[in-house]
């Protein structure tokens, strides 16, 4: 298996055997190029895709065919429509998140932007079309005003149902969840019982913080997001979101950016929490790393820190730098801001560094 | 063949478009029509430096001769020399 490495200066890949006992890091590729997620095709799995960009230039799409030895450049990378008279223009500044179409839709891929935007590619990631239900939705202006991040307005954790290429979900930081059920021509808010402690008004039907949402694939009824104010699960068809963090430890918090599940198991989630108080250093609370696991969907959490750095480990990781891999025992893995790739191939259990001295890690995703 | 009416000077960042080459010929009256004429010959290398409004992105300047150019419309003559610049920032 392989375990895909995006960072601020370059991809990189971890490979293993089945057995996941050692580790061979292969790159960089694309050296000094801005990369956020780089993604396996699961319809089609030699096929990947690269969102990428360079300090200076404007962002872009790679595309492999071969399992990431040989990439290509997209002939046409997700860009909005011209701007009409009077209108603001609108430009992609960086490609920040990539998902896989529906399994009945060969080739399909969706992209979220920064600013925020959706876009669409039915030929397997070499063109890409604005995704004109969202970005030209007419609430878009409140629905994502642009109030940036640190790294820019964001689209990241756009979800489709396997069980019906037409009901997708994405998250905006910030703005935050969206749901449409006629394959993203229409968009309506999901944010009912997700705190806002940000704004003015907590109690708003949009302009929230998701920073992670995701889907399991055996019951995509079962939502769980990472907010910028805690942890949350949503079992659909209800529309009111439940605090799970409420169960973490009170001197941990539910403040974080990654949140993965087990694939065999819905009830099973992990988080990476990080220290939001006073003025957000976003580090391991503590300066002590630790994983947070779920096992009851959310009633309560259990600590796993052995094998990482038990004082002084001041990590932070983004969002799209956690996932599990396929594997008959969930294996885990994440990357930090400080360049290092660690894995447990027991669940959570325990951890170590599989790779160090990389640059500032951005994503990590499984790929067969 | 072409009419080859200006020199065009290509910043690092963008010679994988090129093959690795600094300076290539390129034809048109003005900024615009030089890309298009690049954009021909070096597929995407375009979209890396002007964003789907036209406008010259953040960090890339264009100059003709020492002339900057505001916009894709700036006059280029021919003999010209077309330079595509990219100022990096931060570590």
């Amino acid at each position: 298996m392989t375990i895909w490495i995006g960072t601020r200066k370059g991809a990189f890949a971890l490979k293993s055997d089945a057995r996941r006992r050692s580790w061979r890091l292969s790159g960089p590729q694309f050296l000094g190029h801005v990369i956020h997620h780089i993604v396996q095709d699961p319809r089609e799995p030699n096929v990947l895709l690269m969102a990428a960009k360079t300090g200076h230039l404007g962002p872009t799409m790679f595309r492999s065919t071969d399992r990431g030895r040989h990439w290509r450049e997209a002939s046409k990378p997700p860009a909005f429509r011209r701007a009409a008279e009077g209108e603001t223009p609108r430009a992609v500044d960086a490609i920040f998140w990539l998902t896989p179409g529906h399994a009945s839709e060969a080739g399909a891929w969706y992209a979220g932007s920064s600013p925020a935007g959706l876009f669409r590619s039915p030929d397997g990631g070499d063109t890409w079309d604005p995704v004109a239900g969202f970005n030209d939705h007419p609430m878009r202006p409140q629905w994502a005003p642009g109030l940036g991040t640190p790294g820019g307005e964001l689209t990241h954790s756009v979800l489709v149902d396997p069980r019906d290429p037409k009901h997708l979900y994405l998250g905006i930081s910030i703005g935050g969840v969206f749901e449409s059920t006629d394959g993203g021509r229409d968009w309506a808010p999901l944010n009912e019982g997700v705190a806002a402690d940000f704004l003015p008004d907590p109690n708003v039907p949009f302009g929230h913080d998701p920073h992670s949402v995701v889907m399991h694939p055996a019951r995509p009824d079962r939502l769980y997001q990472q907010n910028h104010c805690g942890i949350y699960r949503l079992d659909r068809p209800a529309k009111r979101w439940s605090r799970i963090g409420e169960a973490m430890p009170k001197k941990i918090g539910d403040i974080g950016f990654p949140i993965v599940l087990d694939p065999l198991d819905p009830d099973t989630a992990w988080v990476f929490p990080m220290d939001g108080t006073t003025v957000w250093p976003r580090t391991s609370v503590g300066g002590k790393p630790a994983v947070y696991v779920t096992r009851d969907a959310g009633r309560s959490w259990r600590r796993q820190d052995r094998g990482l750095p038990r004082k002084q480990g001041w990590f932070t990781v983004f969002r799209q730098a956690m996932c599990a891999d396929r594997h008959p025992r969930t294996g885990l893995y994440f990357g930090n801001t400080a360049g290092e790739v660690w894995a447990s191939s027991n669940r959570g259990d325990s951890w170590a560094c599989i790779a160090r001295h990389l640059p500032q890690i951005y994503s990590v995703t499984h790929a067969s | 063949m072409a009419v080859m009416s200006c020199t065009v000077r290509i910043a690092s960042p963008l010679r994988s478009y090129t093959n690795g080459v600094a300076s290539v010929h390129a034809s048109g009256t003005n900024v615009a029509e030089v890309l298009a004429d690049l954009e021909g010959r070096y597929p995407g290398m375009r979209f890396r430096m002007i964003d789907e409004q036209d406008r010259i992105r953040r960090h890339v300047r264009v100059f003709v001769n020492e002339r900057e150019a505001a916009t894709l419309a700036e006059p280029v003559a021919r003999g010209d020399q077309v330079h595509l610049i990219c100022a990096l920032s931060g570590g």
